[in-house]
């Protein structure tokens, strides 16, 4: 069936709830500001309400309970709505949630899911536009789901809530929110921590995840088709685990690389890929690795601002000339 | 398994024992540190232990405990293996947590104790959220032991919203060891500043049901305290109580000292130590020492008996000792375990 990004997370957490009792949503705005996605969760609202828990404004609080409820035994997931409130909740997610197995010495296991509506949303201005996947790579203990298509939104969502034994950030998009899918809920899904090519090329691999992967599926596109450029476009999908080699693999078939991401420059996805690329993959390379990130600023309001700094299919596109000596 | 509170503290002698494992216990940490046997920094609970035993005593096998870096006393009324507890104070593979957790962090999942946070504040949205995995469950009560200075921090706040909001079955134990401020001078250990005149105040203008007890006498804690479980057991309701202990004198320095070295039964049968403000202190506010004066008094209990009972602690923690200082350190390698939990197909 073929569904949209939305609909793949309203109805994860649907088969969820009914497959698992211990399934728990702290908080229920996982569609944010989009009224009519969020029409998708009236079933999980209507039929269990009882395991759907009224949530204050107090992320530090619903984080460290999400925790403390998985620790004794349940599957909660803690919606931290717009990405940038998990900074609110940081104490928790990372000095807690992170550490509760390691520093138990493998006594206790802390089965959390965090869903974060994370990235450049158009007019979310500075303080509600975070990238946060690249901070928390930084915190061991976390797993960071980063869905780029429909398939990945509701597989992964069903993953984090029935299966996952560690605490997780699912990083959602809004600008994701329509497109859509094939899914076939029956079938075994693509293993966690295993990239997606999304679609196969020759020339370059182009490095996604999140809101990224679209764009470079756009971009994809328009160089086969105005340029004669055949790009393979690699899905990371979770940023940890990160599949290092998926993306060797890729860029040992087409020479050069291109990473796009939706973080900030200075030390983000795109930079560790890099580093991934310049330690085991140096001979592979044709050509420089290219980043096609967002400067190093904060985010503005103004339309014009903001298109100025996000990844775009037009700067995927340069940059991929650019690997291919044609700009 | 969890040794049920009518198991370690239903006599008064069995109270008395309680209280006696954990100061001899926590003398022993004072002297490893100073031995230079481990190398972090720690907390001792002395002159608190009545709290501990009096509110695990009301506890049963699936309720939940959530403690601080301040945990040594919570988990040995609990049940918890002191000779495993030291190990992990050592950093050594016989810990509980293979010598990962330290002091700070001691935990027995085991025994309803998943987690230790020692950040301020860190314990009490854990604690609400464990409390609201028992209600969803249909089952046992959760105990969250936390300081004053917890008041100081948001979570704090935010863990009472939820608390009630939620109408979750938590009790919230602040176990309020702050010294007043005429009492501080600098250098000394760091003090909660909190404005509020009474601590109860705060929780209460967010509904949550608050009371105060004094933290000296371990048979009043014990009523006290079986009651207000048995009330939140049965409402399934959030409950905060102030706990109010004095500070024991060697507390008062950025490292716990013993003034006078480990507290001696002698100080309770009419030898008194020669420190003017620990002698103080043992009569007007320590629940171990006033215990046995108590006893004492009532003809429940001689020298004979007190140091039998005394003998018996210290045997428990010089092998307790022992294990922890032949337990070998965890192998290397050991370091990249337990990041993440094996399983659920990552």
């Amino acid at each position: 069936m073929r569904i949209s990004f939305a609909e793949g997370l309203a109805k994860a957490i649907y088969e969820s709830m009914v497959a698992d009792p211990r399934v728990l949503l702290i908080g229920s705005n996982f569609m944010g500001l989009n009224t009519e996605a969020k029409q998708l969760m009236n079933p999980v609202v209507s039929e269990f309400a009882n395991r759907v828990m009224v949530a204050p404004i107090s992320e530090l609080g619903l984080a460290g309970a999400g925790i403390g409820a998985a620790v004794a035994g349940r599957r909660p997931v803690v919606d931290i709505n717009t990405g940038s409130f998990i900074f609110q909740a940081f104490a928790q997610v990372v000095n807690e949630a992170a550490n509760v197995h390691y520093m138990s010495g493998g006594q206790t296991t802390a089965p959390v899911t965090f869903y974060c509506l994370a990235g450049v949303r158009g007019g979310g201005g500075s303080q509600h536009s975070h990238t946060t996947q690249a901070m928390l790579g930084q915190v061991p203990g976390l797993q960071i789901l980063t869905p780029g298509g429909a398939d990945d939104a509701y597989h992964l969502m069903k993953w984090a809530l029935l299966e996952s034994r560690n605490p997780t950030v699912f990083m959602s998009h809004s600008l994701l929110f329509g497109e859509t899918a094939e899914v076939s809920p029956d079938e075994p899904m693509l293993p966690v921590g295993q990239a997606r090519i999304r679609r196969e090329g020759r020339d370059v691999s182009v490095i996604a995840s999140s809101v990224t992967v679209t764009r470079a599926m756009a971009a994809a596109q328009e160089l086969q088709q105005q340029h004669g450029i055949s790009v393979e476009v690699v899905d990371l999908r979770t940023i940890a685990p990160l599949d290092e080699s998926t993306v060797l693999q890729s860029v040992a078939k087409t020479g050069r690389a291109v990473i796009a991401d939706e973080c900030h420059r200075r030390f983000g996805v795109a930079a560790e890929i890099a580093a991934i690329l310049a330690e085991q993959g140096l001979s592979l390379l044709k050509a420089p690795v290219r980043r096609v990130a967002v400067p190093d600023v904060p985010i503005p309001y103004s339309p014009a601002l903001e298109a100025e700094l996000i990844v775009d299919k037009e700067k995927i596109v340069a940059a991929v000339l650019c690997v291919m000596g044609r700009s | 398994m969890i040794m049920s509170a009518s198991t370690v503290a239903s006599t008064p002698h069995e109270r008395l024992g309680a209280m006696l494992r954990i100061r001899r216990f926590e003398e022993q940490c004072i002297l490893l540190s100073k031995a230079g046997r481990f190398r972090g920094h720690y907390h001792v609970y002395i002159g608190q232990e009545a709290t501990a035993v009096a509110v695990c005593a009301a506890l049963v096998a699936d309720d939940f405990i959530f403690t601080t870096w301040r945990n040594h006393g919570h988990l040995l009324a609990r049940g918890a293996a002191p000779g495993r507890m030291m190990a992990e104070i050592l950093g050594k593979a016989g810990g509980y947590a293979g010598g990962k957790s330290g002091t700070l962090h001691l935990a027995v999942r085991d025994l309803g104790i998943p987690t230790t946070s020692a950040l301020v504040g860190g314990t009490l949205p854990l604690a609400a959220g464990a409390a609201l995995a028992c209600k969803q469950r249909g089952s046992g009560i959760t105990v969250c032991f936390f300081g004053d200075a917890a008041l100081e921090e948001g979570a704090f706040y935010e863990a009472m919203i939820l608390a009630a909001v939620w109408r979750i079955p938590i009790l919230f134990v602040c176990e309020n060891n702050t010294m007043p401020p005429e009492q501080r001078t600098r250098g000394q250990s760091t003090s909660s500043t909190l404005p509020a005149a009474r601590l109860k105040d705060v929780p209460e203008a967010l509904r949550v049901s608050s009371e105060v007890v004094e933290g000296a006498d371990a048979d009043v804690l014990m009523q006290y305290m079986e009651r207000l479980v048995s009330e939140v057991r049965a409402s399934g309701e959030p409950r905060f109580v102030e706990v109010r202990c004095a500070r024991w004198p060697g507390n008062f320095l950025t490292w716990p000292d013993l003034p006078c070295g480990e507290w001696q039964t002698a100080w309770a049968f009419g030898q008194p130590p020669k420190h003017a403000d620990l002698a103080e202190w043992l009569e007007t506010s320590d629940p171990l020492h006033r215990y046995v004066r108590k006893l004492l008094a009532a003809g429940m209990l001689d020298r004979e008996q007190a140091d039998a009972m005394d003998a018996r602690a210290r045997t428990e923690m010089a092998e307790a000792v022992r294990f922890a200082l032949d337990s070998p350190f965890p192998a290397p390698d050991e370091a990249y375990r337990h990041v993440l939990a094996a399983g659920g197909g990552a």
